[in-house]
């Protein structure tokens, strides 16, 4: 039998070693996780062009991610009223860097309307220009989100990311994991003929109009509305911007 | 402390019968998943990919070894009336190690499991082996049945995984084998090409795999006799 104070010596001893072990190699390799939760961010920026650049962003070595983003993307980010904002003001909301890749939109989708600030990027190379933007919205267990690539005219959709933390295999993880379904949204517009902002609508039992509607997932209505329902409102909090780079 | 020397002049590193039945039986005649029905939830929730399902193995693997090596070499200092929390601190440790190395070599696979890995710890397998096997056995024992009863384990996780990705997606390992050609994964109303075989939705969600584990137990007995109860 051991005594209480051998009890307490023992598991002292072990927690201390324990403890040193994981927080070193926490320290030690907090950089690789850095790095690879940036690329991954940076991959589902790259996913929302892949169609049109033809490329597959899932399979591109973190360097060559690296290489896309100094040569073709520029960064901004916006308040809600559309004006720019300074890598200081960025800042000063919370996130470090200043560059719309830091700012997290999940984070901000907790803050009032009229406070939150909006990431856009800017690709840019000989051929093709595109807009990406970034919205967030619920799923139906939890959180979604996704990055939305415009064309030039900054009414047509260009393709489109999603992702989300806990929707179900399958059902409504088709809307990350199904490529054909994600690519019905390209060439969908969010401005109607007449002038008129229409958003983007995820329809049960199928699309009736071609130019903003698309079809839903079996199984998985109350994600697919969702999703539609991040693009309408997501998409809405740029417009200030787009119309305002247009005149 | 006189125990432990004693201990471990009697234990050999050899392989012999012995040895290679602590590493067999787990796969056949004491199974932890079809026989002990142990590690059930998680052979729920991470099998509706072959690439998860070997992740998960291997994770396992490694832990359930690790664990039980290093709770046998403790085992005559581990005082019993905390044993249960050494135990588990131990496992958590591995756990977190394992968490902490996929998070940096294979970032597609911890963003896919991440909440399951950390969900090992509670995996009945781990802590059972703890207290039934490494506790009163030598390191080199301990080893082998710690790797016998994750490859048991793995072995069917990935059988299950294989039947629900390829009725439920067409897939293995992500790769297209029946079904429709088209990505669209849910139109079941596609006829044409490979799509003889509409999938089945069912096998994606967790009921299926209760389903498929059932059938293999089935399976599993009709074929060794000696595992069924008679009373």
């Amino acid at each position: 039998m051991h005594s209480t104070s051998q009890i307490f010596r023992f598991v002292f001893i072990m927690t201390a070693l324990v403890a040193l072990v994981l927080s070193l190699m926490y320290t030690g390799l907090k950089g690789v996780h850095d790095n690879n939760e940036a690329v991954y961010a940076k991959k589902a920026i790259l996913a929302a062009v892949q169609n049109k650049l033809g490329i597959e962003a899932s399979t591109l070595k973190d360097a060559e991610v690296q290489e896309i983003f100094d040569s073709s993307i520029k960064q901004e980010v916006y308040d809600m009223k559309g004006n720019l904002l300074t890598p200081e003001q960025v800042e000063s909301a919370g996130y470090k860097g200043g560059l719309a890749e830091n700012v997290d939109i999940n984070k901000e989708a907790k803050k009032p309307e009229s406070e939150r600030i909006l990431p856009m990027y800017r690709y840019k190379d000989d051929k093709n220009e595109f807009t990406i933007l970034s919205v967030q919205g619920k799923g139906l267990w939890d959180v979604i989100w996704g990055n939305i690539a415009f064309e030039k005219d900054g009414r047509t959709i260009a393709g489109v990311d999603f992702d989300h933390k806990a929707e179900t295999p399958g059902l409504g993880a088709e809307i990350k994991d199904n490529a054909a379904w994600k690519r019905q949204f390209i060439g969908k517009t969010i401005i109607g003929p007449d002038g008129n902002y229409t958003g983007i609508a995820v329809m049960k039992g199928g699309a009736r109009d071609p130019n903003w509607q698309v079809d839903g997932i079996s199984g998985a209505t109350i994600t697919a509305d969702g999703v539609g329902e991040m693009m309408s409102r997501g998409l809405k909090y740029y417009q200030p911007i787009m119309k305002m780079a247009k005149s | 402390m006189a125990e432990a020397k004693v201990a471990a002049k009697q234990s050999t590193i050899g392989f012999g019968k012995a040895e290679k039945k602590l590493l067999t039986d787990p796969l056949d005649s004491n199974n932890p998943v079809t026989v002990q029905v142990l590690g059930i939830c998680s052979a729920l929730a991470v099998t509706t990919g072959m690439k998860n399902a070997l992740v998960m193995a291997i994770a396992v693997v490694f832990v359930t070894m690790f664990a039980n090596v290093i709770t046998s070499a403790l085992r005559n200092s581990i005082p019993k009336a905390v044993r249960m929390i050494v135990q588990l601190i131990i496992i958590a440790t591995l756990v977190t190690i394992v968490e902490l190395t996929l998070k940096a070599v294979a970032f597609d696979s911890y963003k896919q499991l991440s909440v399951f890995i950390g969900l090992i710890i509670t995996n009945c397998i781990v802590m059972g082996r703890l207290e039934a096997f490494a506790m009163a056995n030598d390191p080199y024992k301990s080893m082998l049945d710690g790797i016998g009863n994750g490859i048991g384990y793995g072995i069917i996780l990935l059988m299950v995984a294989f039947v629900r990705e390829l009725f439920g997606k067409g897939e293995l390992f992500g790769t297209k084998i029946i079904g429709n050609t088209s990505e669209f994964l849910i139109d079941t109303t596609t006829t044409w090409g490979l799509g003889w075989y509409a999938n089945n939705n069912l096998m994606v969600l967790f009921p299926s795999a209760m389903f498929v584990i059932g059938a293999i137990i089935w399976a599993h007995r009709a074929w060794n006799p000696s595992l069924v109860d008679v009373s």
